[in-house]
Order: structure tokens, then C-alpha cells, then sequence
């Protein structure tokens, strides 16, 4: 058996037991999760269930609450979208084409949002909206969730518009394009890319977010997670299991997709600050 | 012949002093006209006021008798090759080739068909299908080259077209302009900072300095004669002598020559390595008096080094025949066929 070891080397095995480790932590919560929501009856200490049932399944679609709570997590996930697009991407646009005084420091100022504590930050926000009579409405829910978003929403794209040579535009001006077609036919598809991984991630984050939705939204915009704390605390883990088996379930098939559109690196250089 | 394209004291300074003022230049039609120099000289300033992406602080630019100058890019009778960056990735070859055409409205049917014909002509046919990415360097400056034709310009812009190409790749590229050049008569305006470039492949050479015109001249005349001492200096080899104007002759330590700039007082003399002749001893009348320092045998020919005591060292090319009677430290007598002579100031 030592041979064996010795043959495939330290380093070959301290990476099996790193990608077990990996496995455990992340794959069998997963594993657990998914036989969770199919289980009727599962108590300790048997391996699975002991009785499969849809139940809960039923319970979570046929919930006036719950049901809502997905329509309207998907309609502030599609409105932060479809707004940090129209606000991000020009600006995006700006800091990678214009050389303005403080570009980088603007630029670098993005990173604010991030840099404290989130619960710090939401409450004086909501301090500023019950002032403006943001509390309890949509649009405030929807700006709430669009602070989260902005880095990456103008970080990514600034990155993919960098990556578009000035020849390249250039060249189409030449060939007789307008600057707006040059901006529709050359800049923007080569761009897209960038774009479209920055919009997943924006459309997936405000998926998930809940403390300054909880903070702002309540009582009457209670998106999926805010929904998901009361179920959990209220019905037995399976309904929970159900509720996020749905929440994650977006997450994987658009993450699948933007897989297909881009790589790592692209990703990794939008956080390049050129 | 007409004039294509002419260019009337154009003037343009940066922020940061750089530019050029007092550019005119005349190109005729069907000519290939290399504009040379050393980087931030302004030959790029000028073509790229020429191609409509820069605007000219003051002067005038006409291209068949039309003022362009407060023209956009796209509406100017000009094309513009790029040092690189010219295809866009996310079309294909043919797709890139066909975007100006599109623009301009014509019928699918001959955008085929014209595509097909230019791909012929810059040696790439069937590469309609394929991505920029999937062509080599050269291939693709090649498709950027064929884009300009299709779109038959006024003039032909190229802005180092093939610097960042090799060696071997870049003489390729050369002939096969020329050719295309011949082929189809265009007016080109040509930028490089590689003289070999300039001397092989233009009709004209504009050697450009610090933003003003050096010399306009065909380049067996740039090299020949050089107008000003920096044009002397950039083009080829040459070797820099102190020498002396009395009257109608130049003096250069034994050795007269016709004073034929009339020039006065001190003077300096350009000679060029292969106009120098190497005799060994010291006995002559005429020449300069020298022992060789180094000899770097180059195959058909030799770079000789010779210490000319208080005229410095200079370098001579010699025939390998004549190398043979050559060593290292002999004494030589150095005579010059031909040399060219600028005021000491």
C-alpha cells in the first residue's frame, strides 16, 4: 500500500482530500437538502427517509403567501436588472471611453457600498426613506437592492468596454458607420458578454437579498428569502428544503448559462481597476 | 498627372508641446507615399488628420480638389489600415469585410461577389467563413488591407500596417502591397519608422522630424542626396567629418570637392561607407591617413572601422576582394569617391 502512495505523491494526495473536504461541505448539504423536500417521515438516526412523500411540495406551491412571494421576488430581480442596466452601462461606457479628472477615484468610490457593514448602511438608508416616503414601496425596495448591485454592475462592464480596442471602433467609423452604429454593431456585441455575466449576477443577487428588503419592504413586500425565515421558523425543515430547492434553483440555470458565455477571466478582469 | 490628395500648412499641437505645424504635401494620383520618421515625429498626427480622426488645428486638407477637413470619418473618401486591432472578433471574415458595404446599401448579391474578388486579391479565398481569431497576424492585417479596397477610397491610409510582424513576414506583406498597389492604382499615404520599409516599398519618401518636413524625394534621391544633416544622419550608414569651404572647393584633410552648396566657413562632411576607398600605406598625395581598428567580415562584404587620428573613426564597407589585402592595424589611406557637405551650425 505505501508504494502506492509514494507513487502518486504527497501533493496528489493532500488534493484528494482537499476535493473530499469539498465534497462534504458542499455537495452533501445539497444532497441532504434535495432528499429533505421529498421526505414525509425521516427521523434519526436512519440514512433516508422512511417514507417519500410530495407533500410539502404541495404545501409550498398551494401557499397564497409563498406563491407570491415568487412573483414578486422575480419582479424586483427583472426591475434592479432592467434599471442598473439603463444606469451602469453608460456610465460603464464613460469610465472606459472618456478620460475625465478622478475617473479612477469614481470609479474606486463603488466599493463603498461594500466597505461597511451592511446593517450600518441600510438603516440610515431607511432613515433617508422614511423621510422621502421610500418605507413599505416597491421603488424603495427596488433602490435598496440596486446599492448592492452597482460595483459589479459598473465594474464588469467598464472592463468589457476596455477590452474594445480604439482601432476596432475606429476602423468602423472608417468603413463609413456612425458613431451610433459603430456603438450598436461593434462596441456593444463585443461588450455583450461582460454585460450579460454583470446582469446575471445583479439578477441573482437581488434574488437573494434579504436584510435591507426586510428592512424596507416590510409589511408589504415580502420577497422569497424574507418568506423563507417564517417558513423555516413556522413548518418543519421540509417545507424549508422545498422553498430553497426553488430559490436556488434560478441561481444554477442562469449560472449555467452565463458559463456558456463567458470564462473565469473575463469575470475576474471587470475587477480590474486599469 | 492629377493631384489626389493635398495637404495645405496643417497644423496641430498637443497639451503636451508634441504636434506638427507647416505640413504641405502634394500626392499625385496613383502614388504611394511613405511618410518616416522616428516615433512622436507627427507622421501619425497627419495621416490620422488625413483619415478624419483628428482635427487639424489650422490648415486645409483636399482630397480631388475637395476640402475634407470639417468632415467625420465616415464621410470622408479615405480608408485607414491600423497597426493592428482592424477586425472585429465577433464577425466573421466575411461579415467584416461586408460592414462597410452593408452600409452602404449594396445589393447582397455583388457584396458576394466583391468579397469573393478582393479575397483573391490579398491571397486568402474561402476565408469568408472564418473568425479573425483564426487567421495569423499577417492574414488578418491582410483582410484589413482587403476591407479598404472594397471600399475603392480616394486614398489609402496605412498606419504601420506591418509592424507587428516579423521580419521575413513584413517583406511578404511589402511586395504584395506593391503589387495590389500596381494592380489597382491607388493613392496611398504609407506611415513607418522602418527606413528599409520606406526605401523599398514608396514612390515618395517624407522624412519627418519633430513635427516639420525634413525632405520630399524619391528614395534613391533620400538616400543620395539628403537635404539636411538630420535626414543625412537617419537614412542609412553615413560618417560625419569636419571639413573646410574655400571658395569653390571643400576641404577635407587632402582631398578637395566641387563646393557645390557655396557654402563658407567650417563645414560638415557626409560620406557614406561604401563611397569610401581603402588603399594600404600612406604614401598618397590625396586621402586621409588611418590604421583599421576593426574589420566585421559580413559575407560579400566588409564593415571596416578606421581611426582617422583627429577626424575620428569612421566605417567603410569594402568588397570582399579588397578585404583580403586589409588586416587589422595596418595603416590605410582613406580616399573618398563622393561626398556631400552642410553648413557647421
Amino acid at each position: 500500500m505505501r508504494w502506492y502512495f509514494r507513487a502518486i505523491g504527497t501533493r496528489k494526495i493532500i488534493e484528494f482530500l482537499l476535493l473530499i473536504v469539498f465534497i462534504v461541505f458542499f455537495v452533501s448539504p445539497l444532497l441532504n437538502l434535495a432528499v429533505l423536500a421529498f421526505s414525509g417521515k425521516w427521523s434519526y438516526p436512519d440514512l433516508l427517509p422512511q417514507q417519500w412523500s410530495l407533500q410539502w411540495w404541495k404545501f409550498v406551491l398551494h401557499e397564497d403567501e409563498i406563491s407570491k412571494s415568487i412573483g414578486l421576488s422575480f419582479l424586483i430581480a427583472a426591475l434592479v436588472t432592467a434599471l442598473s442596466i439603463v444606469l451602469c452601462i453608460p456610465a460603464a461606457y464613460a469610465f472606459a471611453r472618456i478620460r475625465f479628472p478622478l475617473s479612477k477615484v469614481f470609479l474606486f468610490s463603488f466599493l463603498l457600498t461594500h466597505a461597511f457593514p451592511k446593517m450600518g448602511l441600510y438603516v440610515s438608508i431607511a432613515v433617508l426613506f422614511y423621510k422621502l416616503g421610500l418605507m413599505n414601496t416597491l421603488l424603495g425596495v427596488v433602490l435598496v437592492h440596486m446599492i448592492n448591485v452597482l460595483m459589479f454592475m459598473t465594474w464588469i462592464p467598464t472592463a468589457a468596454f476596455r477590452n474594445v480596442h480604439s482601432a476596432q471602433e475606429e476602423s468602423a467609423r472608417d468603413v463609413g458607420a456612425s458613431p451610433f452604429r459603430v456603438f450598436r454593431s461593434i462596441t456593444l456585441p463585443m461588450a455583450l458578454p461582460g454585460i450579460i455575466v454583470a446582469s446575471i449576477f445583479t439578477f441573482l443577487n437581488s434574488l437573494d437579498e434579504a436584510q435591507g428588503t426586510f428592512l424596507v419592504g416590510i409589511p408589504d413586500y415580502r420577497t422569497m428569502p424574507i418568506v423563507m425565515y417564517s417558513i423555516i421558523s413556522d413548518f418543519p425543515g421540509s417545507a424549508g428544503a422545498v422553498f430553497s430547492i426553488i430559490l436556488t434553483a434560478p441561481t444554477i440555470i442562469l449560472l449555467l448559462a452565463a458559463q456558456r458565455f463567458v470564462s473565469a477571466d473575463v469575470m475576474s478582469s471587470g475587477f480590474q481597476l486599469k | 498627372m492629377s493631384i489626389q490628395l493635398s495637404i495645405r500648412d496643417l497644423s496641430k499641437r498637443y497639451k503636451t508641446g508634441e504636434g506638427v505645424s507647416g505640413i504641405s504635401l502634394d500626392v499625385n494620383k496613383g502614388e504611394l507615399i511613405t511618410l518616416l520618421g522616428p516615433s512622436g515625429c507627427g507622421k501619425t498626427t497627419v495621416l490620422r488628420s488625413i483619415g478624419g480622426f483628428l482635427e487639424p488645428d489650422s490648415g486645409d486638407i483636399l482630397i480631388e480638389g475637395r476640402s475634407v477637413v470639417k468632415l467625420p470619418p465616415e464621410k470622408r473618401p479615405t480608408s485607414m489600415v491600423f497597426q493592428g486591432y482592424n477586425l472585429w472578433p465577433h464577425m466573421t471574415i466575411y461579415d467584416n469585410l461586408a460592414f462597410g458595404l452593408k452600409i452602404r446599401k449594396m445589393p447582397k448579391a455583388e457584396i458576394r461577389s466583391a468579397v469573393e474578388e478582393v479575397l483573391r486579391l490579398v491571397r486568402l479565398p474561402g476565408a469568408e467563413k472564418k473568425y479573425p481569431s483564426q487567421l495569423s497576424g499577417g492574414q488578418q492585417q491582410r483582410i484589413a488591407v482587403a476591407r479598404s479596397l472594397l471600399l475603392k477610397p480616394a486614398v489609402l491610409l496605412l498606419d504601420e500596417p506591418f509592424s507587428a510582424l516579423d521580419a521575413k513576414l513584413r517583406h511578404e506583406m511589402r511586395e504584395e502591397l506593391r503589387e495590389i498597389q500596381t494592380e489597382t492604382g491607388l493613392t496611398m499615404v504609407f506611415v513607418t519608422h522602418d527606413q528599409e520599409e520606406a526605401l523599398s516599398l514608396s514612390d515618395r519618401i517624407v522624412v519627418m522630424n519633430h513635427g516639420h518636413i525634413e525632405q520630399i524625394a524619391a528614395p534613391q534621391d533620400i538616400y543620395d542626396a539628403p537635404e539636411t544633416l538630420y535626414v543625412a544622419e537617419f537614412i542609412g550608414k553615413m560618417n560625419f567629418l569636419k571639413g573646410g569651404a574655400q571658395g569653390d572647393k571643400l576641404v577635407v584633410g587632402r582631398m578637395e570637392f566641387p563646393n557645390a552648396k557655396h557654402l563658407t566657413g567650417e563645414v560638415v562632411v557626409a560620406v557614406r561607407p561604401e563611397d569610401i576607398i581603402l588603399e594600404p600605406g600612406t604614401s598618397q598625395a590625396a586621402g586621409l591617413p588611418g590604421t583599421i581598428k576593426q574589420m566585421m567580415i559580413l559575407g560579400h562584404y566588409a564593415e571596416v572601422s578606421i581611426d582617422l587620428g583627429d577626424h575620428g573613426i569612421i566605417r567603410a564597407f569594402q568588397p570582399r576582394d579588397k578585404v583580403k589585402e586589409l588586416q587589422l592595424g595596418q595603416s590605410v589611406n582613406a580616399t573618398f569617391n563622393k561626398v556631400i557637405a552642410y553648413s557647421n551650425n
